[in-house]
Protein backbone atom coordinates (compact mmCIF):
# COMPACT_ATOMS: atom_id res chain seq x y z
CA UNK A 1 0.00 0.00 0.00
CA UNK A 2 1.22 3.50 -0.65
CA UNK A 3 -0.02 6.71 0.90
CA UNK A 4 -1.92 8.94 -1.49
CA UNK A 5 0.22 12.12 -1.78
CA UNK A 6 -2.93 14.16 -2.42
CA UNK A 7 -4.20 13.25 1.03
CA UNK A 8 -2.92 16.53 2.46
CA UNK A 9 -5.72 19.08 2.65
CA UNK A 10 -8.47 16.47 2.54
CA UNK A 11 -11.38 16.81 5.01
CA UNK A 12 -13.97 14.39 6.26
CA UNK A 13 -17.30 15.84 7.39
CA UNK A 14 -18.68 15.17 10.85
CA UNK A 15 -19.89 11.60 11.18
CA UNK A 16 -22.12 10.14 13.85
CA UNK A 17 -22.87 12.17 16.96
CA UNK A 18 -21.01 11.07 20.10
CA UNK A 19 -23.22 11.39 23.14
CA UNK A 20 -21.09 11.95 26.27
CA UNK A 21 -22.54 9.83 29.07
CA UNK A 22 -21.76 9.94 32.79
CA UNK A 23 -20.81 6.27 32.87
CA UNK A 24 -18.48 6.75 29.88
CA UNK A 25 -16.71 9.56 31.78
CA UNK A 26 -16.49 7.41 34.92
CA UNK A 27 -15.22 4.40 32.95
CA UNK A 28 -12.63 6.46 31.09
CA UNK A 29 -11.51 8.18 34.31
CA UNK A 30 -11.06 4.78 36.00
CA UNK A 31 -9.19 3.54 32.92
CA UNK A 32 -6.61 6.36 33.17
CA UNK A 33 -6.53 6.00 36.98
CA UNK A 34 -7.91 9.49 37.51
CA UNK A 35 -9.40 9.88 40.98
CA UNK A 36 -10.59 13.50 40.95
CA UNK A 37 -14.19 13.58 42.28
CA UNK A 38 -15.34 15.90 39.45
CA UNK A 39 -15.14 12.85 37.12
CA UNK A 40 -17.41 10.73 39.33
CA UNK A 41 -19.67 12.87 41.49
CA UNK A 42 -22.11 15.38 39.97
CA UNK A 43 -22.16 17.44 43.19
CA UNK A 44 -18.36 17.65 43.27
CA UNK A 45 -18.41 18.85 39.66
CA UNK A 46 -21.15 21.37 40.49
CA UNK A 47 -19.09 22.70 43.41
CA UNK A 48 -16.44 23.65 40.83
CA UNK A 49 -19.06 25.37 38.67
CA UNK A 50 -19.67 22.60 36.12
CA UNK A 51 -23.20 21.60 35.11
CA UNK A 52 -22.29 17.88 35.03
CA UNK A 53 -19.38 15.44 35.31
CA UNK A 54 -16.10 16.70 33.81
CA UNK A 55 -14.30 14.47 31.32
CA UNK A 56 -10.57 13.82 31.88
CA UNK A 57 -8.21 15.97 29.74
CA UNK A 58 -7.62 13.18 27.18
CA UNK A 59 -11.23 11.96 26.91
CA UNK A 60 -11.60 13.66 23.51
CA UNK A 61 -9.33 10.96 22.05
CA UNK A 62 -12.42 8.73 21.83
CA UNK A 63 -14.10 11.20 19.50
CA UNK A 64 -10.85 12.02 17.65
CA UNK A 65 -9.96 8.38 17.00
CA UNK A 66 -13.46 7.71 15.64
CA UNK A 67 -12.86 10.57 13.21
CA UNK A 68 -9.38 9.20 12.36
CA UNK A 69 -10.99 5.82 11.68
CA UNK A 70 -12.85 7.39 8.74
CA UNK A 71 -9.51 8.26 7.16
CA UNK A 72 -7.84 4.94 7.98
CA UNK A 73 -10.84 3.03 6.61
CA UNK A 74 -10.89 5.09 3.40
CA UNK A 75 -9.32 2.76 0.80
CA UNK A 76 -8.33 5.72 -1.37
CA UNK A 77 -6.05 7.04 1.45
CA UNK A 78 -3.85 3.92 1.24
CA UNK A 79 -3.14 3.59 4.98
CA UNK A 80 -2.28 0.13 6.34
CA UNK A 81 -3.69 0.24 9.91
CA UNK A 82 -1.34 -2.50 11.14
CA UNK A 83 1.65 -0.27 10.34
CA UNK A 84 0.39 2.84 12.14
CA UNK A 85 2.31 4.17 15.17
CA UNK A 86 1.02 7.10 17.24
CA UNK A 87 3.81 9.72 17.14
CA UNK A 88 2.33 12.72 18.91
CA UNK A 89 -0.91 14.08 20.29
CA UNK A 90 -2.30 17.43 21.37
CA UNK A 91 -5.59 18.52 22.91
CA UNK A 92 -6.70 22.14 22.97
CA UNK A 93 -9.86 22.57 25.01
CA UNK A 94 -12.09 25.50 24.11
CA UNK A 95 -14.27 24.50 27.02
CA UNK A 96 -14.36 21.36 29.19
CA UNK A 97 -16.20 18.29 27.86
CA UNK A 98 -19.11 17.52 30.19
CA UNK A 99 -21.59 14.70 30.52
CA UNK A 100 -24.63 15.47 28.38
CA UNK A 101 -22.62 16.97 25.52
CA UNK A 102 -23.56 15.86 22.00
CA UNK A 103 -20.31 16.02 20.04
CA UNK A 104 -19.36 15.81 16.39
CA UNK A 105 -15.88 15.91 14.85
CA UNK A 106 -14.77 17.21 11.48
CA UNK A 107 -11.45 15.71 10.40
CA UNK A 108 -8.75 17.53 8.46
CA UNK A 109 -5.55 16.05 7.04
CA UNK A 110 -3.15 18.91 7.74
CA UNK A 111 0.13 17.40 6.60
CA UNK A 112 1.56 14.35 4.84
CA UNK A 113 5.34 13.96 4.84
CA UNK A 114 7.28 11.09 3.31
CA UNK A 115 9.43 9.35 5.96
CA UNK A 116 11.73 6.68 4.63
CA UNK A 117 9.43 4.19 2.91
CA UNK A 118 6.45 5.38 4.92
CA UNK A 119 4.78 8.64 5.84
CA UNK A 120 3.93 10.90 8.77
CA UNK A 121 0.30 12.01 8.62
CA UNK A 122 -0.94 14.85 10.81
CA UNK A 123 -4.68 15.02 11.34
CA UNK A 124 -6.78 17.58 13.18
CA UNK A 125 -10.23 16.92 14.58
CA UNK A 126 -12.40 19.96 15.20
CA UNK A 127 -14.80 18.81 17.88
CA UNK A 128 -17.92 20.82 18.53
CA UNK A 129 -21.39 20.31 19.92
CA UNK A 130 -24.16 19.53 17.45
CA UNK A 131 -25.25 23.15 18.01
CA UNK A 132 -21.90 24.35 16.66
CA UNK A 133 -20.17 25.37 19.91
CA UNK A 134 -16.40 24.68 19.53
CA UNK A 135 -15.35 22.23 22.25
CA UNK A 136 -11.87 20.88 21.48
CA UNK A 137 -9.27 20.75 18.75
CA UNK A 138 -7.17 17.60 18.74
CA UNK A 139 -4.07 17.06 16.63
CA UNK A 140 -2.51 13.64 16.04
CA UNK A 141 0.53 12.57 14.08
CA UNK A 142 0.45 9.01 12.85
CA UNK A 143 3.58 7.39 11.52
CA UNK A 144 2.77 4.81 8.85
CA UNK A 145 5.81 2.57 8.64
CA UNK A 146 7.01 1.57 5.18
CA UNK A 147 7.07 -2.07 4.05
CA UNK A 148 10.75 -2.50 4.99
CA UNK A 149 10.55 -0.74 8.40
CA UNK B 1 -8.95 25.78 43.71
CA UNK B 2 -5.82 25.01 45.59
CA UNK B 3 -3.36 26.96 43.45
CA UNK B 4 -3.15 30.62 42.49
CA UNK B 5 -1.13 31.94 39.56
CA UNK B 6 0.39 34.73 41.65
CA UNK B 7 2.22 32.32 43.94
CA UNK B 8 3.91 30.32 41.16
CA UNK B 9 7.51 30.55 40.01
CA UNK B 10 9.11 29.11 36.89
CA UNK B 11 11.16 26.06 37.83
CA UNK B 12 8.97 25.22 40.82
CA UNK B 13 8.17 21.53 41.16
CA UNK B 14 4.45 20.76 41.50
CA UNK B 15 5.03 17.19 42.65
CA UNK B 16 5.82 13.71 41.48
CA UNK B 17 4.11 10.36 41.45
CA UNK B 18 4.26 6.87 39.99
CA UNK B 19 1.73 4.97 37.89
CA UNK B 20 1.63 1.19 38.33
CA UNK B 21 0.45 -0.60 35.19
CA UNK B 22 -0.79 -4.16 34.75
CA UNK B 23 -2.03 -6.01 31.67
CA UNK B 24 -5.52 -5.70 33.16
CA UNK B 25 -5.16 -1.90 33.15
CA UNK B 26 -4.44 -2.05 29.42
CA UNK B 27 -7.52 -4.18 28.77
CA UNK B 28 -9.59 -1.70 30.78
CA UNK B 29 -8.15 1.22 28.80
CA UNK B 30 -8.75 -0.59 25.51
CA UNK B 31 -12.41 -1.04 26.44
CA UNK B 32 -12.94 2.49 27.75
CA UNK B 33 -11.19 4.21 24.85
CA UNK B 34 -12.24 1.94 22.00
CA UNK B 35 -8.58 1.42 20.99
CA UNK B 36 -8.57 -2.36 20.59
CA UNK B 37 -5.20 -2.73 18.86
CA UNK B 38 -3.95 -6.21 19.98
CA UNK B 39 -0.38 -4.95 20.53
CA UNK B 40 -1.77 -3.66 23.85
CA UNK B 41 -3.12 -6.98 25.12
CA UNK B 42 -1.87 -9.94 23.06
CA UNK B 43 1.73 -11.12 23.52
CA UNK B 44 1.89 -13.22 20.34
CA UNK B 45 0.45 -10.43 18.21
CA UNK B 46 2.86 -7.86 19.69
CA UNK B 47 5.84 -10.12 19.05
CA UNK B 48 4.54 -10.82 15.55
CA UNK B 49 4.84 -7.14 14.61
CA UNK B 50 8.38 -6.94 16.01
CA UNK B 51 7.73 -5.60 19.51
CA UNK B 52 9.48 -7.18 22.52
CA UNK B 53 6.06 -7.72 24.12
CA UNK B 54 2.78 -6.04 25.02
CA UNK B 55 3.11 -2.27 25.28
CA UNK B 56 0.90 0.32 26.94
CA UNK B 57 -1.24 2.58 24.75
CA UNK B 58 0.64 5.88 24.39
CA UNK B 59 -2.70 7.47 25.21
CA UNK B 60 -2.92 5.45 28.45
CA UNK B 61 0.40 6.89 29.57
CA UNK B 62 -0.53 10.39 28.44
CA UNK B 63 -3.93 10.14 30.11
CA UNK B 64 -2.72 8.75 33.42
CA UNK B 65 0.28 11.00 34.08
CA UNK B 66 -1.73 14.22 33.67
CA UNK B 67 -3.58 13.40 36.87
CA UNK B 68 -0.58 14.90 38.69
CA UNK B 69 -1.53 18.22 37.08
CA UNK B 70 -5.32 18.02 37.53
CA UNK B 71 -5.02 17.10 41.20
CA UNK B 72 -2.54 19.90 41.80
CA UNK B 73 -4.71 22.44 39.96
CA UNK B 74 -7.81 21.26 41.84
CA UNK B 75 -10.07 21.01 38.76
CA UNK B 76 -9.64 18.71 35.74
CA UNK B 77 -11.22 21.45 33.59
CA UNK B 78 -8.21 23.68 34.34
CA UNK B 79 -6.18 21.81 31.69
CA UNK B 80 -6.81 23.86 28.52
CA UNK B 81 -3.97 22.48 26.38
CA UNK B 82 -2.08 19.21 26.70
CA UNK B 83 0.41 17.71 24.29
CA UNK B 84 3.17 15.16 24.03
CA UNK B 85 5.33 13.18 21.68
CA UNK B 86 5.54 9.43 22.15
CA UNK B 87 9.17 8.35 21.91
CA UNK B 88 9.62 4.99 23.60
CA UNK B 89 7.13 2.21 24.34
CA UNK B 90 6.24 1.18 27.91
CA UNK B 91 6.63 -2.58 27.97
CA UNK B 92 4.14 -4.17 30.38
CA UNK B 93 5.15 -7.54 31.81
CA UNK B 94 2.46 -10.19 32.34
CA UNK B 95 2.08 -10.35 36.14
CA UNK B 96 -1.42 -11.85 36.07
CA UNK B 97 -0.30 -14.75 38.28
CA UNK B 98 1.08 -12.38 40.93
CA UNK B 99 -1.79 -10.11 42.01
CA UNK B 100 -0.55 -6.77 43.30
CA UNK B 101 2.71 -6.79 41.36
CA UNK B 102 2.73 -4.19 38.58
CA UNK B 103 3.89 -5.15 35.09
CA UNK B 104 5.47 -1.71 34.65
CA UNK B 105 5.99 1.42 36.73
CA UNK B 106 6.03 4.85 35.13
CA UNK B 107 7.48 7.80 37.04
CA UNK B 108 6.27 11.35 36.55
CA UNK B 109 7.47 14.73 37.79
CA UNK B 110 5.93 18.12 37.01
CA UNK B 111 7.70 21.48 36.93
CA UNK B 112 6.34 24.95 36.16
CA UNK B 113 7.85 25.66 32.73
CA UNK B 114 6.30 29.03 31.93
CA UNK B 115 3.78 31.51 33.35
CA UNK B 116 1.52 33.79 31.31
CA UNK B 117 0.15 36.28 33.84
CA UNK B 118 -2.01 38.06 31.25
CA UNK B 119 -3.91 34.90 30.31
CA UNK B 120 -3.60 33.52 33.83
CA UNK B 121 -2.10 30.27 32.60
CA UNK B 122 0.89 28.19 33.62
CA UNK B 123 2.65 25.58 31.51
CA UNK B 124 3.53 22.45 33.44
CA UNK B 125 6.34 20.39 31.94
CA UNK B 126 6.11 16.69 32.75
CA UNK B 127 9.07 14.37 32.85
CA UNK B 128 7.80 10.84 32.30
CA UNK B 129 10.17 7.90 32.55
CA UNK B 130 10.03 4.12 32.48
CA UNK B 131 13.10 2.10 33.50
CA UNK B 132 15.07 5.36 33.62
CA UNK B 133 14.25 6.32 30.02
CA UNK B 134 11.95 9.12 28.86
CA UNK B 135 8.83 7.69 27.24
CA UNK B 136 7.08 11.01 26.61
CA UNK B 137 8.90 14.04 25.22
CA UNK B 138 7.67 17.64 25.33
CA UNK B 139 4.83 16.55 27.60
CA UNK B 140 3.29 19.92 28.43
CA UNK B 141 0.00 20.79 30.08
CA UNK B 142 -1.23 24.37 30.12
CA UNK B 143 -3.52 25.09 33.06
CA UNK B 144 -5.78 28.07 33.60
CA UNK B 145 -5.59 29.21 37.19
CA UNK B 146 -7.37 31.85 39.25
Amino acid sequence: MTIDPDLQGRSYPAGETYSVGREAIRDFARAVKATHPAHYDVEAAAALGHRDLVAPPTFAIIVAQRADAQLIADPSAGIDFTRVVHADQRFVHHRPILAGDQLVAELHVDQVRAMGGGAMITTRAEISTVDGEPTATTTSSLLVRGEDQ
Amino acid sequence: MAVSISTLEVGQEIGSTTVDITRQDLVRYAGASGDLNPIHWNQAFAEGVGLPGVIAHGMFTMGSVVQLVTDWAGDPAAVVDYQTRFTKPVLVEDTTAEPGRPGAVVEVTGVVGAIDAERSTARIDLTVTFNGQKVLVKAQAVVKLP
